[in-house]
């Protein structure tokens, strides 16, 4: 199945990352001693994990490339990804659904406050993630400045509850309105851009954004932020700080579902389509009398109105919001959900965000090296799964119903 | 009789270069109309400029809806024209390729259905009732072209010709009044080139204009009813099949000087 070809190639990759790891991995210079320390044994490390790898991942795709010679050939028919079947079969994900309503239900009686406090930030990235795939995913308009629409639902929040004493439950509608209106504003310049044209002014936009909200002091508190602001009430109850941070966490749920609820009936449905075709041929799309400025325009604002209801949960969780919540880092992880989870598909995203905001979370026990892990497992999930963890099936319609 | 397409002077400059030249061309009701002539002369750029995809430089455009009023198209966006009732394909088939069959024809209906936000998330009856017709009219147009049997097949799936035809399908769609068809047999063979002669003819007898940009000479002589050839851009001649196959500026335009 290999080649000679194959291991000499593995060699020369062995070398090369022995090469390059030599002096961080290697060498050990101890300053106050002033000796050099030679840890010959990593090396060794460093060159067997390498070639073990490089054969495996060569021996992976020969087979994938087989299978496809394969299905092309029609010896073996092509199957249904297990993924999709999974989701797209009501024998399948109604049990998968309600076990998840389960554990998610009982979820802060099982865990301590730590782990419900990350669950409610991966839930909250569940949401933007589901926000930015209707712009992503299915409008296929690439924005690298999502994270502004979030910052404005989180500032709306802040400022409003710090200046009117606005409660939550008032604000969620407004932030997402408001988000729904920066979309639109943000819409406009760019409805003749597409591709990289279009991330580069959206990458702007955002940090226009966070620039206005660090420099401009007197009406965001620049960067110090605005703290004490309220958290969500539950009929005037006092609750304790454990109390809340439950109810919390039971309200993103509530919003995850809303979400799911919404962005799923908006793909499947005339604007949806709309949304995918306009994705796949634009020039097509107008030729078919879809509008193109309408439709981009409300993929832009449906897109932001859920990151301006994320923005206000946002606030309301961490009870303090200051700029450096929302850089460019923010957008390319909320990005990075949707690419990595499956573009256009909601289960893919939801498993994407789980997965990205969790796993850091746990792969503190490998401390230093966390990062380092995160990055390779993002790097090998896009060599092998393009199309994301989950890839999304186009539904068939019948006559029946 | 009154023609439903009446284009008039239509001149496209593109900088310096002068694309379209007071070209002139009318389509009456139920008439198979072909546009021919050798590359480059502008038979695309023509397509383009009358369906809102080019601003023509000069010249009008003016449809006439039978039991209507004309309207002028000159400077529609796109959608606005196929909202007027013209439908197109493309040269290079322009078929959304991740969508199923059935959806490529369902995008087609978007023109002619309301439904809007609110509709589509609270599902009330009425959008119920819409996407109900969608779906219907839909797999009605794919039986018609007979690739209802594929309609859960995704577009890029299909086989050269079967994409062909759906785009003539989607077109369908939107109701058009003037069907426009640039080079719908490039690239097929004989037999698919048979069943398409046979699939514009239905369409024709149903009651629609036909403007075809076409090479296959055998398909244009075959089916259409009135023949305008260009050359760099201009009007070099008109009539019928017969007419245009004596015609010896056509011949020249098609085979050089010396011939």
């Amino acid at each position: 199945m290999l080649s000679f070809k194959d291991f000499r190639n593995g060699l020369m990759v062995t070398l090369w990352f022995v090469f390059l790891t030599f002096p961080l991995l290697v060498i050990k210079i101890n300053p106050i001693e002033k000796s050099v320390v030679w840890r010959w044994h990593n090396m060794l490390y460093v060159a067997c994990g390498t070639f073990v790898f490089y054969v495996l991942s060569r021996l992976y795709l020969a087979r994938k490339k087989e299978q496809q010679q394969k299905i092309k050939t029609g010896i073996v028919e092509d199957k249904v990804a297990w993924s999709a079947k999974l989701f797209s079969e009501p024998k399948f994900y109604i049990p998968i659904a309600v076990a998840g309503c389960l554990f998610a239900l009982a979820f802060p009686t099982l865990f301590s406050t730590y782990q419900v406090n990350i669950m409610i930030t991966a839930l909250m990235y569940v949401v933007l993630g589901l926000g930015l795939n209707i712009v992503v995913g299915v409008a296929g308009l690439l924005d690298l400045g999502y994270v502004a629409f979030y910052a404005v639902g989180a500032y709306a929040y802040a400022l409003l509850n710090m200046h009117f004493g606005l409660g939550f439950w008032t604000v969620l509608p407004i932030g997402g309105l408001l988000g729904a209106l920066f979309g639109i504003l943000l819409g406009f310049p760019v409805l003749r851009l597409r591709g990289d044209y279009l991330a580069i002014v959206t990458l702007g936009f955002g940090e226009i954004i966070r620039l206005i909200l660090e420099n401009w002091g007197e009406f965001s508190q620049g960067p110090s932020g605005i703290s004490n602001i309220a958290r969500p009430g539950l009929f005037g109850i006092d609750l304790s700080l454990e109390m809340s941070i439950n109810f919390m966490y039971y309200l993103t749920i509530l919003m995850v579902i809303f979400t799911i609820f919404v962005v799923n009936r908006l793909q499947d449905s005339r604007i949806g389509r709309a949304w995918f075709a306009l994705r796949e041929d634009e020039i097509a799309c107008q030729a078919m009398g879809i509008d193109k400025m309408k439709t981009k325009l409300t993929a832009f604002a449906l897109g932001a109105t859920w990151a301006g209801m994320a923005g206000v949960m946002f606030a309301a969780k961490t009870t303090f919001v200051n700029p450096a919540s929302f850089t460019f880092l923010e957008s390319a992880i909320i990005l990075c959900i949707v690419v990595l989870g499956g573009m256009g598909s909601i289960p893919g995203v939801i498993v994407g965000a789980l997965v990205l905001i969790l796993l850091p979370e746990y792969l503190r026990a490998f401390s230093d090296y966390r990062m380092l892990v995160f990055g390779a497992i993002l790097v090998i999930m896009m060599i092998f799964r393009p199309q994301g963890i989950i890839s999304t099936v186009r539904r068939t319609y019948s006559l029946k119903d | 009789m009154e023609p439903i397409l009446d284009v008039k002077n239509l001149t496209m400059d593109f900088g310096g270069i002068r694309a379209l030249d007071h070209l002139s061309l009318q389509i009456k009701p139920g008439e198979i109309v072909a546009l021919i002539g050798p590359n480059g002369a502008g038979k695309t750029t023509f397509f383009n400029c009358i369906t809102g995809i080019y601003k023509p430089t000069k010249g009008d455009l003016l449809l006439n809806p039978p039991g209507k009023k004309t309207k002028k198209l000159n400077g529609l966006k796109p959608n606005k024209v196929t909202e007027q009732g013209l439908a197109r394909t493309f040269q290079n088939i322009r078929l959304f390729p991740n969508m199923t069959v059935l959806e490529n024809v369902m995008i087609g209906r978007h023109c002619r259905t309301k439904s809007k936000i609110f509709g589509a998330i609270f599902r009330d009856p009425r959008t119920k009732k819409e996407e109900k017709e969608i779906v219907e009219q839909s797999l009605e147009i794919l039986k018609k072209i007979n690739l209802d049997k594929m309609a859960d097949e995704y577009a890029k799936n299909l086989p050269y010709g079967a994409q062909r035809r759906l785009e003539i399908a989607r077109a369908l769609a939107t109701e058009p009044i003037v069907l426009l068809l640039d080079e719908p047999a490039a690239g097929m063979n004989p037999q698919e080139t048979q069943e398409l002669d046979e699939l514009i003819t239905k369409i024709r007898d149903e009651g629609l204009a036909i403007l075809l940009i076409e090479h296959d000479m055998k398909l244009v002589m075959n089916i259409s009813d009135h023949i305008f050839v260009v050359d760099y851009g201009k009007k070099i001649a008109e009539g019928s099949p017969e007419e245009i196959g004596k015609n010896p500026d056509v011949i020249k335009a098609y085979l050089g000087e010396d011939i």
